[in-house]
């Protein structure tokens, strides 16, 4: 008796959090397919304002930097956090140094490290733009690509590694024929998640783009849409950057448990 | 154990002279993006600004002593105060969504931890922007209040205090969720009988027993919050509406509009000691409640 009525103040606190972390971005998706595109009222099913805003030039173009930013900096971090993965992983002494090194860039506060380099960069004369930003993204990425694959080397056979070297492979194709294609999930998977970080990180992007209009991305296109306020275009981008994070995310979900036998 | 010894040899097989060229990459590209930008910052934060902008190369602590003018002043403690409400409530909250999470049958659980920390994937923008659909003066919550009805004058909703404390604690309250449901996963349900075999009723087992156990998993989910609040400006500028300023913008202003970089520098690195003294507190707090624990274990058993 007692524990149902205890269950039933259970499900309604998940249901009113739920409602809490739900209802505010549904009520965003629903109005993007409201035909009068004001919030107050419904007017009506329409695809109108998705047309508008694949007419837009401006938000094209943001989003195609934010697409280059995104690819080039998530492959570059992809590689260079494998790497690092497997590096931290076998390192016999285990230096707590570079964890910290490799953690800091998800503790520092974004604005501190967008300023950080935008002095940097001014200092050195180096031109801002698309190239800078991208340059700071891989630094955040990193973190994010080493904590996915060195999660999967924790659960990695090293005995087949043995076995490569004791077939006379060297270290180098042992890891390019052995340890890679077993770890390619999980590479996948991190390259995924730093990709979706990447398109959607604003902050450091902001400071690190420079003035010129040619070099924003996406996420400052939004920021300066909302400054504005309400509009009905603003509403089907977000859908839209919803969506695709969400699709990014269920991916990599999707390759990095299937890749685990087992689980 | 022979699977110990295997591992063993294998590491041996790469040895770490071999580590250090796969960590070289990474660790010189966070030395040149990361650690040197920062003791940059570090370094102008002594430096003076110039008249006309720029910076002179003279040693001075002015800009720190700066940051304790009233004026600034009262931005940090108003920036605290915001960060602070924000984070208790979303440690509340998620301490409540990740207690009440554990307590459902054990197969479901995965996917509702899931589904509570899936919007903190979503654009951080979009996440905020949401709010001010929400709230703004002819928004959706003063509409269904005039179609209920309600026809006298709306309290302002957007560009408060209360707007910036709903929108961080919105925006992070998936992050207490997952760090809170840690712990109390890993609850022994046997506890809990105990404590009430011995005569405690529901109440006093949870604050009790289950309470001081699961405490550290969602005060790590504070002071994230707190941290992640206290220099956060997108948030203010877009719920607050410049009504009033955090102390992340303003660093913004010093660096974008100000132009007094070094005081921007100075500001940085008293956020960055804020962090790094109460993330010290948080880490030694949990390691003294973990041993503390050990210790009283033979004693449970």
């Amino acid at each position: 008796m007692a524990d149902r009525l205890n269950m039933r103040v259970m499900l309604l606190i998940l249901s009113l959090v739920f409602a809490f972390l739900y209802l505010p971005i549904s009520v965003l998706v629903g109005l993007s397919f409201n035909a009068g595109g004001m919030p107050t009222a419904w007017t009506g099913f329409s695809l109108k304002w998705y047309g508008a805003l694949f007419a837009n030039r401006d938000i094209l173009r943001a989003a195609g930097n934010t697409l280059v930013v995104g690819l080039v900096s998530a492959g570059i971090a992809t590689i260079l956090g494998t790497l690092l993965a497997i590096g931290i992983e076998i390192r016999r002494r285990k230096g707590r140094f570079l964890e910290t090194l490799v953690f800091a860039p998800m503790v520092i506060p974004d604005i501190v490290l967008a300023i950080a380099l935008l002095s940097f960069f001014s200092l050195l004369d180096v031109r801002l733009g698309l190239h800078t930003v991208i340059l700071a993204h891989v630094v955040f990425n990193l973190a994010f690509v080493c904590a996915v694959v060195r999660a999967r080397l924790k659960s990695f056979d090293w005995s087949i590694v043995e076995a490569s070297a004791d077939l006379g492979a060297s270290t180098l194709t042992t890891l390019r024929r052995v340890v890679l294609p077993a770890l390619a999930p999980a590479i996948i998977a991190g390259g995924l998640l730093a990709f979706t970080l990447s398109v959607d990180e604003f902050i450091i992007a902001f400071f690190t783009a420079g003035p010129e209009r040619a070099s924003i991305t996406l996420p400052m296109q939004i920021y300066a849409m909302i400054r504005f306020g309400v509009t009905p275009e603003i509403n089907v981008l977000a859908t839209l950057v919803i969506g695709f994070s969400l699709v990014t995310l269920a991916l990599s979900q999707r390759l990095n448990r299937g890749g685990l036998p087992g689980q | 154990m022979l699977q110990r010894r295997i591992t063993e040899r294998c590491r041996i097989v790469m040895q770490d002279r071999k580590s250090l060229v796969l960590v070289a990459p990474a660790f010189a590209w966070l030395t040149a993006f990361m650690v040197v930008p920062c003791l940059l910052i570090l370094a102008l934060a002594f430096f003076r600004r110039g008249i006309y902008g720029g910076i002179e190369y003279d040693i001075t602590f002015e800009n720190f002593a700066m940051v304790l003018d009233p004026l600034y002043a009262r931005i940090f403690l108003k920036s605290a105060w915001i960060a602070g409400l924000a984070a208790l409530i979303a440690a509340v909250l998620g301490y409540a969504a990740a207690y009440a999470i554990a307590s459902m049958p054990r197969h479901r659980q995965p996917a509702l931890l899931f589904f509570a920390i899936l919007p903190f994937w979503s654009n951080y923008l979009v996440r905020t922007y949401a709010w001010i659909v929400l709230l703004n003066r002819e928004g959706l919550i003063v509409g269904i209040a005039r179609a209920l009805g309600f026809s006298g004058e709306m309290p302002q909703m957007l560009y408060t205090e209360g707007a910036v404390v709903l929108g961080l604690v919105y925006n992070y309250l998936p992050f207490v969720i997952l760090a809170a449901y840690a712990p109390l996963s890993r609850l022994n349900p046997e506890i809990s009988e105990a404590s009430r075999d011995l005569g405690a009723g529901r109440w006093t087992t949870f604050r009790r027993v289950i309470l001081p156990i699961t405490l550290p998993g969602v005060a790590t989910g504070f002071v994230f919050v707190f941290v992640l609040s206290i220099g956060n400006f997108v948030t203010p500028a877009l719920l607050g509406g410049g009504q009033f300023q955090m102390i992340g913008n303003l660093v913004y202003d010093q660096f974008l509009s100000a132009n007094d970089w070094p005081f921007g520098s100075a500001l940085s690195m008293v956020l960055i000691a804020v962090m790094l003294v109460l993330l010290t507190a948080q880490t030694f707090a949990n390691e003294r409640a973990s041993t503390g624990r050990q210790s009283a274990e033979p004693a449970d058993g």
